[in-house]
């Protein structure tokens, strides 16, 4: 099985879109919550879409607002304007 | 019609490309004359990019976003007296080793990454340098502010400044950071922003910050994670600098292992105090050294390297080494500290026994065989009114200045110690992996300042006792120092527990 590339958020109401987007765009998304953070643990690559928490939110979101919410991550980073990609072995 | 918006790409290739240049009137190896030195050879610059592409006017919002955020919940904290919601007055000694050991090295690192920035003639790695640099500056900040409450309620946290440059544990911290900033600007970036940030502080930030929460310290919880968004950053930009590296020229790939072995080992001896302090100072567990080692290493981190097979980067030396010593490595160091005692800025005692359920569940055989019996003895001892401390100072490693109390890889009954001469002088090491380290550069590391040979030399005010040398530390004896038990902290967190209690209307029905 592929390297797992993981995604940590704070556990709070502002980064819970991000986090039900996340498992919904990434079928193999696991979800482990620990106090005060969820970390996401997903095989090989896990993507942010912007359209996707959009969706969620309701209203426009640049994906560097990520930054605030962030607790760490591991994998190779790729972002634009659309995507935030991390992933192993590209 | 409005020119469209720049994309991320763009606005990021504007502020690292365009507003550059090449000098004229000095020689750019002149102008930068120190990235050259450590044999890393960069064909192309501009093949660097941040791969969150960050902007500076991106930077200042959401960092002044994250502050807002921090500073209510501080001010809430305060306001509300969150020192008495905390689990148990024991936690405070995870603060105080935090307040003491690590915010220091904060400030180290933002001098450090604003030193690298400078050296670095790239645009790129000097922006993403410079944004490292305010970010260590804000953490060291923000840390004093949220420890100060405690600081008013508590004792050991009155002069961690004063304690940095002669507490013989604060130089293990200490002694690591300076080893990495008196490196060139690639070593120290790799050293701190790649293997201390990207392989090791996800321990430190993650699950101890998630037992902070645990044991109701709101004020540590938002801070380390605040503070750990901006090392999702560092991360990427420590794996950015060693692929940058790998990838401009293969004669780089052997000095950045070499890189990689070394600070891997000094990492992982540093988290060795952050594996104490979760296991033994937080008073509710969120999850064991063992475990988080399994988690953030053996998954994550070996992930890592796995994808740097590609360049030729194979797993640090040594690594097997911490997977053997994960079973036991937090409580050779907790007994260590304990017997050590009244040097420290900080209490110690013998965990309950709900605690000790805990460790044989987590922990297994091991501990019930090695590391129970002693805990019950000593505890045996305090009862009697005999609670042990070595009143001595300890022999510590000429590499990471830890005491030389860890047990051979495969045998936890035999000590481990490695001696290496230099120039005709002994010096002891800790384990392998430090004495590799000190071969590797004997120069650098004879000139150590190593505390207790300073102490037991007359540096340390004339001290000719443990109690006074503490005292020269600012240290107060029974108060700031010992055991936790009976302690004033102590007392006062039952008193105030109490108060607390029949000041609720649940409890006064």
């Amino acid at each position: 099985m592929a390297d797992k590339v993981f995604l940590a958020l704070q556990n709070n109401p502002d980064a819970q879109p991000i986090i039900d987007a996340v498992l919904e765009d990434n079928p193999g998304a696991v979800l482990n919550e620990t106090p005060g953070m969820v970390k996401i643990d997903c095989p090989g690559r896990l993507v942010v879409r912007r359209a996707s928490v959009e969706a969620k939110l309701g209203r426009d979101f640049d994906l560097q607002e990520i930054h605030v919410n962030l607790v760490s991550l591991g994998g190779n980073l790729d972002e634009d304007d659309d995507e935030l990609v991390l992933s192993w072995g590209s | 019609m409005a020119k469209k918006k720049l994309g991320l790409k763009e606005r990021y290739a504007a502020l690292t490309r365009g507003l550059d240049w090449e000098t004229t009137y000095e020689p750019m190896d002149e102008v930068f004359p120190y990235d050259r030195y450590e044999g890393i050879k960069i064909v192309d610059w501009d093949a660097w990019a941040d791969p969150f592409r960050l902007t500076m006017d991106a930077y200042w919002k959401y960092q002044s976003e994250k502050e807002r955020k921090l500073y209510a919940i501080l001010d809430a904290f305060q306001q509300n007296n969150g020192q008495l919601n905390i689990s148990d007055a024991r936690y405070l000694s995870a603060v105080k080793i935090w307040l003491q050991g690590i915010t220091p090295l904060e400030y180290v690192a933002h001098r450090g990454f604003a030193h690298a920035g400078r050296a670095f003639r790239g645009a790129g790695a000097r922006v993403a340098c410079q944004m490292q640099s305010i970010d260590e500056l804000r953490h060291a900040q923000t840390q004093l502010h949220a420890f100060s409450h405690y600081n008013k309620y508590f004792n050991g946290m009155h002069n961690f400044a004063h304690m940095r440059d002669r507490a013989w544990y604060l130089s293990i911290p200490k002694s690591f950071f300076e080893d990495a900033y008196s490196a060139g600007p690639f070593e120290f970036v790799t050293s701190i922003s790649f293997a201390f940030e990207y392989v090791l502080t996800n321990l430190l930030f993650m699950p101890f910050v998630s037992g902070a929460a645990y044991n109701g310290d709101m004020a540590t919880t938002t801070f380390g994670f605040s503070a750990q968004s901006d090392e999702s950053r560092h991360m990427t930009l420590g794996l950015e600098v060693v692929k940058f590296m790998l990838e401009q020229h293969e004669d780089n790939v052997p000095i950045v292992q070499a890189w990689l072995d070394k600070w891997f080992w000094r990492g992982y001896r540093l988290l060795g105090l952050v594996g104490t302090m979760m296991d033994y100072m937080l008073p509710k567990k969120v999850m064991c050294w063992k475990e988080a080692w399994e988690i953030y290493w053996e998954e994550n981190g070996i992930a890592l390297f796995h994808d740097l097979g590609r360049y030729g980067i194979r797993l640090p030396k040594h690594h097997e080494v911490a997977g053997k010593e994960k079973h036991r490595l937090t409580h050779e160091m907790w007994t260590t500290l304990y017997q050590f005692g009244n040097a420290l800025g900080l209490h110690t005692w013998i965990p309950n026994d709900e605690e000790l359920d805990w460790f044989s569940e987590k922990y297994g055989e091991l501990f019930d065989t090695m590391y129970k019996p002693r805990l019950l003895y000593l505890r045996e001892l305090e009862e009697k009114g005999e609670r042990y401390f070595n009143n001595r100072l300890p022999m510590v490693c000429q590499v990471c200045q830890i005491p030389v109390f860890f047990t051979e890889p495969d045998d936890p009954q035999t000590q481990c110690v490695r001696i290496v001469e230099h120039s005709g002088t002994k010096h002891h090491c800790c384990s392998d992996g430090c004495k590799d380290i000190f071969e590797r550069e004997p120069e650098k590391y004879v000139q150590a300042l190593i505390p207790p040979q300073q102490v037991y030399r007359g540096e340390a005010g004339g001290a000719t006792n443990i109690f006074e040398y503490a005292a020269w530390l600012h240290l107060e004896r029974d108060v700031d120092t010992g055991e936790y038990r009976g302690s004033p902290d102590h007392q006062h967190w039952l008193e105030w527990q109490r108060r607390h209690k029949a000041a609720s209307p649940d409890e006064a029905a």
